[in-house]
């Protein structure tokens, strides 16, 4: 298939019928899966701080420095919840902040020293927010930073942080964040170094159509250049509790179908990255089983902790059991994967 | 044999059963899907349905104990409840106070051991009474047959008594799936799929219009589901009665029958069989009480040209794990209706348009 422009992804998504999107996206889904497989993931997402000087008007974790509820998570708490993910047979910890002013490089030097000393599990830290704060706040480059946390133990960065690469929308909804282009550049040194990573999409906040194909385009062309990205995460905004619900009253999370439209879009576009995950924490089980006929591969993770889609008003629980089954009802076979998507048990 | 489905559907032709096991085998979700939206298309243009009701359940207390129940208790047991007509009566108050003007009450109840037909009348009469343009859609074809039991009355006789307290139509719960061996297993105490349609078949000829549902994703297989809405289509042939076939997805916790929550997939392709299938039956159901909010909005594009209303206060699909609200407003139908690309139509009890949200 012809690879989609920008000026064709745009006009399938303001013209095509759920039907073209589903038709087109399971073709693709199966010429590069063909065997049926759906993979997931076992581990936690653990955020070691909600401090966070972003002040994203989307996001309702975040807490100032004074608030009652801002936490550095202690070591003891960290190997806690590390050890809870292994004994539930957990293969990684997702791990991120806030941006925390007052953490510099030698705190995320010990922490992943700690977790690498004392266990054997893959880390997926830090988005480019936090990497890019830290080249900031030490004055050493991107690169740089990069290199000490591999050296630390940082086995690859999570896709998180993008939210929606058109920076007319950052702008108005993360404007202390960091722009697309400096969030690229961080994956792209990332890549470069050999690490990799995941890229997400959150939309359905204050972008449009256009919005989110230059997001599409973005990742398509940095992975041409790098081959880094193993997945690309679609999901969708979650207003309550959140700025930006409070200043626009009136905005509602995304529906379903317009949910199913963006992820089938993002595997059509996106024919250089191998994995689509579909997003059951912000679509609830059904809807993620449908996502498989949409273009996804990917059943994401089992979460064993979640904290910020839960803070945004959005708790969909799913016990690996279920979440087994889950795929098997929809007619794929469920397998576990590692970090990078090698299978490491069938179930 | 989809390409003889397909051409079938577009010249307007009915499928047979055959034909609509064959669908229900078929993994083509999007080709079944597309052909059920251009049916729902073609029935209801791009309108989609909504009502303003709510639901009231007077008892849980049900000398039935069907397996897939999470709702009934026995007299005695914990969490057994009975409401009183006063209650009733607070209740529709309450919900008239705290949303707009609801447009109908929808009662379904437990076969209570100890109350009387003539107590079920008096909640319908008290609520007519008090609330004369309330449209009520009260007592499913197990309760009336149950009634009749009761009081020794013929079916017509109950049926219209029923009708004179106030009963404008009826839901069509209890029709499970009509399979007996199925049946035997799921709800053993419950009247048999022949009797469901006879009751039916009688308040039809009465003047009464009924909805009609299908409870699936449990033991049942394809072959039963398609049993199930043939026998409907061939009903609805003879007595067009029929408003509304709503599919409903099985719920599995609370309960004795331990299979997984049927998949959105299932779903999806459920609704767009029975659009398929049921020719003559104008409306097809998305209830979204049991399949969620989101894949809901999904199905109206999946053969389904009518939502569930606001409901206020569902009970019986959530005590056996349904993971949607209790209710919701007007507001976030017609969102969810007009993001769909559909025309949201506020409706009456008999599917009469009582308004448009346009912007």
């Amino acid at each position: 298939m012809a690879r989609l422009n920008k000026s064709e992804a745009i006009q399938m998504l303001k013209e095509a019928s759920i039907f073209e999107f589903g038709k087109t996206a399971d073709t693709v889904r199966k010429t590069l899966h063909p065997q049926g497989i759906v993979t997931f993931i076992v581990d936690r997402n653990i955020n070691y701080t909600n401090i966070c000087i972003n002040y994203c008007l989307f996001c309702a974790f975040w807490r100032t420095k004074d608030h009652p509820e801002a936490y550095v998570i202690s070591k003891q708490e960290l190997a806690r919840k590390i050890e809870e993910t292994i004994d539930q047979g957990g293969t990684q910890i997702l791990l991120q902040g806030g941006v925390n002013p007052d953490l510099g490089l030698d705190f995320y030097i010990e922490m992943l020293r700690f977790i690498k000393e004392n266990f054997k599990i893959h880390v997926h830290g830090f988005s480019p927010p936090e990497i890019y704060f830290l080249s900031q706040k030490e004055g050493l480059s991107i690169r740089e930073i990069l290199k000490r946390l591999m050296d630390a133990g940082l086995d690859s960065i999570p896709g998180g942080g993008a939210e929606i690469l058109s920076d007319r929308v950052r702008m108005r909804q993360s404007p202390n964040k960091i722009n697309s282009k400096q969030w690229l550049d961080v994956m792209r040194e990332a890549h470069v170094l050999g690490m990799k990573s995941s890229a997400t999409m959150m939309f359905g906040s204050l972008d449009e159509d256009e919005d989110v194909v230059e997001h599409l385009e973005a990742v398509r062309s940095l992975q041409d250049e790098t081959g880094g990205f193993t997945a690309f995460i679609p999901w969708s905004f979650q207003p309550w509790n959140t700025d930006l619900k409070k200043e626009k009253s009136e905005l509602m999370p995304a529906g379903a179908i317009k949910y199913l439209k963006v992820l089938a879009l993002s595997r059509i576009y996106l024919d250089n990255v191998k994995n689509i995950q579909v997003s059951w924490v912000t679509q609830g089980v059904k809807i993620a089983q449908v996502g498989l006929r949409f273009g996804a591969n990917d059943f994401g993770s089992t979460m064993l902790e979640e904290n910020v889609v839960k803070a945004a008003g959005v708790c969909y629980r799913v016990s690996m059991d279920e979440l087994i089954q889950a795929i098997r009802s929809a007619g794929f076979k469920p397998c576990q994967r590692d970090t990078f998507y090698n299978i490491l048990k069938f179930l | 044999m989809l390409a003889q489905i397909e051409r079938k559907i577009v010249n307007g032709e009915r499928i047979n059963e055959e034909e609509a096991l064959f669908l229900f085998n078929s993994d083509e979700i999007h080709i079944i899907g597309q052909l059920a939206d251009e049916v729902s298309k073609r029935i209801n243009h791009n309108r989609v349905y909504f009502i303003v009701n709510r639901h009231i359940n007077p008892t849980n207390i049900c000398i039935n104990r069907c397996r897939f129940c999470a709702f009934s208790r026995s007299k005695g047991e914990p969490g057994a409840y009975e409401m009183s007509i006063e209650d009733i009566i607070q209740r529709l108050k309450e919900a008239e106070q705290s949303s707009q003007h609801i447009s109908e009450v929808h009662i379904v109840s437990g076969l209570h051991p100890e109350w009387s037909f003539e107590d079920y009348l008096n909640i319908i009469s008290a609520i007519k009474k008090e609330f004369p343009s309330i449209g009520i859609k009260a007592f499913t074809a197990v309760e009336v047959d149950y009634f009749a039991r009761l009081s020794g009355l013929t079916l017509e006789q109950t049926l219209l008594r029923l009708k004179e307290a106030g009963v404008d139509i009826m839901p069509g719960g209890g029709a499970e799936i009509f399979n007996q061996d199925v049946r035997n297993r799921i709800c053993p105490e419950k009247i048999s799929g022949e009797r469901w349609l006879e009751v039916i078949k009688t308040a039809h000829a009465l003047g009464i219009k009924t909805n009609a549902t299908m409870l699936y994703g449990h033991l049942e297989s394809y072959e039963h589901r398609v049993e199930h809405l043939f026998r409907l289509r061939s009903l609805q042939d003879e007595t067009e009665g029929f408003l509304a076939f709503i599919p409903l997805s099985y719920q599995p916790e609370n309960n004795d029958i331990k299979v997984p929550y049927p998949s959105g997939i299932d779903d999806l392709k459920t609704i767009a069989v029975s659009r398929l299938v049921l020719d003559n039956i104008p409306h097809v159901k998305a209830y979204w009480i049991m399949l969620g909010e989101k894949l809901a909005q999904v199905a109206l594009l999946f053969g389904a040209d009518c939502l569930e209303g606001t409901v206020i206060d569902e009970k019986v699909a959530h005590f056996a794990g349904a993971r949607s609200k209790h209710g919701v407003s007007v507001y976030e139908l017609v969102h969810t209706i007009k993001e769909a690309g559909r025309i949201p139509a506020e409706r009456d009890t008999f599917y009469n348009i009582l308004r448009i949200w346009q912007d």
